[in-house]
């Protein structure tokens, strides 16, 4: 954990002159497992796509393992939210297949390699079972699976994975949670992994990046997820709750309603 | 039948059309663009009628047309999203100038109907070498996109963050559909693309098959399609065009039921 994976230098994006990402700043060391937590919009998928090249700073500098980041830079395995479903009837392995080297141009040929490297990522997922099933007929958990296959192509260093918990049941939520970390420890990649909810990380993390209107603070959950780092981030009183083994962000005033609650976690 | 030239180069200019249909409407169905050859056609349409209105080839009017369209289209990328009524405007209105062209084109009324229903037996020698080479141009370029494409078709952002450039993508793709486009119409007319274009394609997809398998059960389907409608039409003196849209049809019902059978 010595060299740094990811380095953020004073980061500023705007977008229609709001600061979508908003002055920050953070290292993460090769290796972590980080957790980047926030609301909707609080700027973690823009994070993503600006470690990725894709977007561009207004200000500020970033670089992945010590070289300025780039689009189309191999060490990074990339996991988007899902979306809907494009081609249902296509096959969980013609799906993975297609991030391939599907950067280069020519026709969609896999050679024998290449077809082993397709069934290593879906096993590294546990989704050789999906492997011959229309896209359309798998539940959400399972393609993420896929997409989770389709990041590990090319054996990424860092991996980015953009809401993998999404529309997850709480059991299945943790039990991705730890395919992912023993995934990240087998390989010694370094993961982030944003999400809405802390708790599924708890134990996993080595880091927490928690992002609020465009702001960010690093550290361990244990630094961050107090009342007054939070309070600090969003510029508005918050309170951190701890109920057995798990954290919720309540907004002053929130009560006991999830519904009035900038809720991280949720009881289950 | 096939005593006849008019018939042998007709088989001939249908067998062409398949090569491309195929991949082409694979990749349109896969997208979500099928749409996007029917407004080709449309605005490749106004290009044909203005071409022969002066006294050019209507081919080299119509592709043309469906190419500038296509760039239009791919240039405009995520803004047409969404963007029905300004999309079936644009088609009106380039039907409607085609109309138009039509209406002073006083030397050749029946090169209207062909443009809008397609004249199969009516292609000549000199234009079966167009057809030809039109799918020669549409295949190479189809086979230098077609990773990138499909990587972009099913991932679009994990295909950016690989470096592959969507919008350069996109406007390639959509040329090679205007290209395809054009060369169709002269089979079906602009009218009645999506009946060679998609209905095939979309039956490969419905049935699962993997992509370079699809894109070959597409073209085989599209070549059954012009094959046995031209055969029908022979024997029953029922426009090609008729059958080929009721083949396209029946194709796709087919295929449909087949999959409902197996619980896919």
């Amino acid at each position: 954990m010595s060299s740094a994976a990811v380095q953020v230098s004073g980061v500023t994006l705007l977008r229609q002159q709001r600061p979508v990402l908003d002055n920050i700043s953070f290292t993460i060391p090769a290796g972590s497992f980080v957790g980047v937590l926030g609301g909707n919009g609080a700027g973690k998928t823009t994070l993503f796509r600006t470690l990725l090249g894709l977007e561009k700073p207004s200000a500020g500098q970033i670089w992945i393992e010590g070289q300025p980041t780039q689009k189309g830079r191999m060490s990074i395995g990339y996991m988007p939210q899902v979306r809907g479903m494009v081609a249902a009837q296509l096959s969980g392995w013609s799906m993975v297949a297609a991030a391939q080297q599907g950067w280069k141009w020519g026709l969609p040929f896999y050679n024998e390699k290449a077809r082993t490297d397709i069934d290593a990522a879906l096993a590294a997922v546990d989704a050789q079972d999906l492997a011959s099933c229309p896209v359309g007929s798998l539940s959400g958990g399972e393609r993420q699976r896929l997409m989770l296959a389709q990041a590990l192509l090319d054996n990424p260093r860092i991996l980015l994975l953009d809401e993998p918990l999404a529309s997850l049941d709480p059991a299945r939520m943790r039990e991705t949670a730890e395919r992912i970390y023993a995934l990240a420890q087998a390989r010694g990649m370094t993961v982030l992994m944003s999400t809405h909810d802390i708790n599924p990380l708890m134990g996993l993390m080595d880091h927490v990046l928690y992002m609020a209107h465009g702001k960010a603070v690093l550290g361990r959950v244990e630094d961050v997820m107090t009342t007054q780092t939070l309070s600090a981030l969003y510029g508005a009183p918050v309170e951190v709750v701890r109920a057995g083994n798990r954290l919720f962000v309540v907004a002053e005033g929130g009560g006991a309603s999830l519904q009035s609650c900038m809720c991280v976690g949720h009881g289950a | 039948m096939l005593a006849y030239e008019f018939m042998r180069t007709a088989f001939l200019a249908a067998f062409l059309a398949a090569l491309v249909c195929g991949p082409v409407g694979w990749f349109l169905v896969l997208r979500g663009q099928s749409f996007a050859s029917h407004a080709l056609s449309h605005v490749g349409f106004a290009g044909a009628a203005a071409a022969l209105l002066l006294g050019q080839p209507a081919l080299l009017g119509l592709g043309l047309g469906a190419v500038g369209g296509g760039v239009a289209i791919g240039m405009a990328g995520d803004r047409l999203v969404g963007r029905d009524v300004t999309i079936g405007l644009v088609l009106s209105v380039a039907m409607g100038i085609g109309a138009l062209c039509l209406h002073f084109l006083t030397h050749s009324a029946s090169s209207a109907t062909a443009l809008l229903f397609g004249d199969i037996l009516g292609i000549g020698p000199s234009m079966l070498v167009w057809l030809g080479a039109l799918s020669v141009a549409c295949l190479l370029g189809l086979a230098i996109v077609a990773r990138p494409l499909l990587f972009a078709s099913l991932q679009p952002e994990q295909a950016e963050a690989r470096g592959v450039n969507l919008r350069l993508l996109d406007i390639l793709f959509l040329v090679i559909v205007a290209v395809a486009t054009a060369q169709c119409a002269q089979i079906t007319g602009v009218l009645l693309v999506f009946t060679l274009m998609i209905a095939p394609a979309a039956a490969s997809l419905r049935m699962g098959f993997a992509p370079l398998q699809g894109m070959g059960i597409a073209t085989l389907l599209a070549l059954l399609e012009g094959w046995l409608g031209l055969v029908l039409a022979w024997y029953t003196n029922c426009p090609t065009t008729f059958w080929i849209a009721i083949l396209g049809g029946s194709v796709f019902t087919t295929a449909t039921l087949f999959c409902r059978l197996r619980g896919r």
